[in-house]
């Protein structure tokens, strides 16, 4: 999933420091950060900026909305209704959202209210790690399922480096090195030969290189 | 024409080659690595100058390395893959070789995490074994998107670097045969402590075959304290290992920087007899004006006249 935390409040505040009305806008596919779901995380949300607002003599009057997914131009159609009701909205999808609305609604004031972080996975309550950059040619099919590019600080393509000790990173104590993990699960599968082959450098155009990446079905 | 460097005919020739390392100073000060330059100068064969250690802001090597070559001294100039991407890195090779340097190290480079600007972006475009298939195209007239160089092409000595100290053990002969492969004739490994460990790794390379394919030379540190190598073993430099006897004879000696001497000598005297160890590389990180003393008593010295 696309892990997002929600930002500082006082960011926030600056963001809607002029309007006296604006709303809240959920998303529940794949971007919350809060593990209680995302009526609690708006809902939270807006009491949090209600509240702020209300200290500081100048109450705000909040609306909430939860779309499906905020990346899909038909999914965002809810939020027709609201146009002319707010003068600004805060989006908790992620950054992609947050871009689309910007992109089809000109006059629309549109402020995220999370920071983008990673794709990654829940490895227990409260603790989410990045798995996967995106980086558009997944090499996880002859590296053992574990993915240099994103788990190596230094995405090499032919580690592991001279800086790893009993499997830990030289990056960070907590950090276990993948290169290792991969060079151990090719090991127990009779397959180390596999790393004799020199991994090509790669093209970074399809990582982004280029700029925005673009796929059309064909 | 293949112009050789010095260091290359030495390896050639079956002499047991020494190199030193110098880094280059955090400020624009050429008189610092001149100072240094003047006390090794007729103890080495080359002397390697590093790319920003440990991810810290220095002196480019490639600047250090010029004023090697102004002091009369050839040196083996590092390049990392950390801070510069493929356009980069090929640019300041054909600079350094039309400056005249020659030797090049290949290194992957320590991370930015561990140095002064932690908030840089990594750049990682290539890893080692890029880097070194890079100069070797160089070295035989092609950029490294295959383009024909029209005109000079360098031919650099091409060196890298392997810690037989990393995990795992027996990734390590795979991945120096994987450098070997991407076009590396001599290696320069990371510091020897553990001389057990440093054996076994070298066993391994002589059953891959790979001992009479490339010049390694040992890595030495005379160690200067017992801290210095306690800091070292809490992993302020990675990739270094330090048994707990080497600490123990350090804090047990009358004079440690003597000790420290007689350590760098003895591990020097160890290496010279193993299987496939063509020469050592002293790296006396501010401690440089000791390596002259270190390659008489390791009887090194003089050096062969080629």
């Amino acid at each position: 999933m696309i892990i997002t935390k929600i930002k500082p409040l006082d960011e926030i505040l600056q963001y809607i420091e002029s309007y006296d009305k604006i709303l809240i806008l959920g998303c529940s596919e794949c971007a919350y950060g809060c593990s209680t779901g995302v009526e609690n995380e708006v809902k939270e949300f807006a009491e949090k900026i209600k509240r702020e607002r209300k200290k500081l003599g100048e109450p705000i009057k909040v609306l909430e909305k939860i779309l499906t997914r905020q990346c899909d131009p038909s999914s965002l159609k809810p939020i027709e209704e609201f146009k002319d009701k707010v003068s600004a909205l805060i989006s908790l999808g992620c950054g992609v959202g947050v871009n689309l609305i910007a992109d089809l609604y000109p006059k629309m004031e549109v402020y995220p209210g999370v920071n983008t972080l990673f794709l990654g996975a829940k490895i227990k309550e409260g603790y989410w790690v990045e798995k996967c950059r995106a980086c558009g040619d997944c090499i996880i099919g002859y590296t053992a399922g574990l993915c240099p590019i994103t788990r190596c600080p230094k995405n090499l393509l032919n580690g592991p480096c001279g800086g790893v000790k009993n499997g830990i990173c030289e990056v960070r104590k907590t950090l276990p090195c993948i290169w290792y993990k991969i060079v151990m699960r090719l090991k127990n599968r009779g397959k180390l030969e596999k790393l004799m082959e020199i991994w090509e450098a790669k093209d970074w155009r399809i990582s982004g290189g280029e700029g925005v990446r673009e796929l059309k079905e064909e | 024409m293949e112009v050789k460097t010095y260091l290359q005919k030495v390896l050639e020739s079956g002499e047991f080659a020494v190199t030193a390392e110098i880094e280059p100073p955090k400020s624009a000060d050429p008189e610092l690595i001149k100072e240094k330059a003047k006390c090794l100068k007729g103890y080495v064969d080359a002397i390697n100058i590093t790319d920003n250690p440990r991810a810290t802001v220095k002196m480019s090597s490639l600047a250090g390395a010029v004023i090697l070559i102004k002091e009369g001294i050839e040196p083996v100039m590092h390049i990392t893959c950390r801070d510069r991407n493929r356009i980069a890195i090929q640019s300041d090779l054909l600079g350094a070789y039309a400056l005249g340097i020659k030797n090049v190290l290949c290194l992957t480079g320590d991370h930015i995490s561990l140095g002064n600007h932690p908030q840089a972006k990594p750049v990682f475009d290539l890893d080692s074994i890029h880097l070194l298939s890079l100069v070797k195209a160089l070295n035989e007239g092609r950029f490294f998107n295959g383009e024909e160089i029209k005109g000079k092409k360098p031919c650099f000595f091409i060196g890298a670097v392997e810690n037989p100290f990393a995990d795992p053990l027996e990734i390590r002969p795979i991945r120096l045969t994987k450098k070997i492969k991407a076009g590396a004739k001599f290696i320069q490994t990371q510091i020897v402590y553990n001389l057990e460990r440093f054996k076994k790794f070298l066993n391994l390379c002589e059953k891959l075959g790979i001992l009479e394919k490339v010049y390694i030379l040992a890595g030495i540190m005379p160690p200067k304290s017992s801290k210095m190598l306690k800091l070292i073993k809490e992993n302020k430099v990675p990739g270094i290992e330090v048994p707990d006897e080497l600490i123990k004879r350090m804090e047990s000696a009358k004079d440690e920087k003597e000790e420290g001497i007689n350590i760098a000598v003895e591990i020097i005297e160890r290496v010279k007899e193993m299987p496939g160890i063509k020469g050592v590389h002293i790296m006396a990180v501010g401690w440089e004006f000791i390596v002259p003393e270190i390659i008489k008593r390791a009887k090194l010295y003089p050096r062969p006249a080629l």
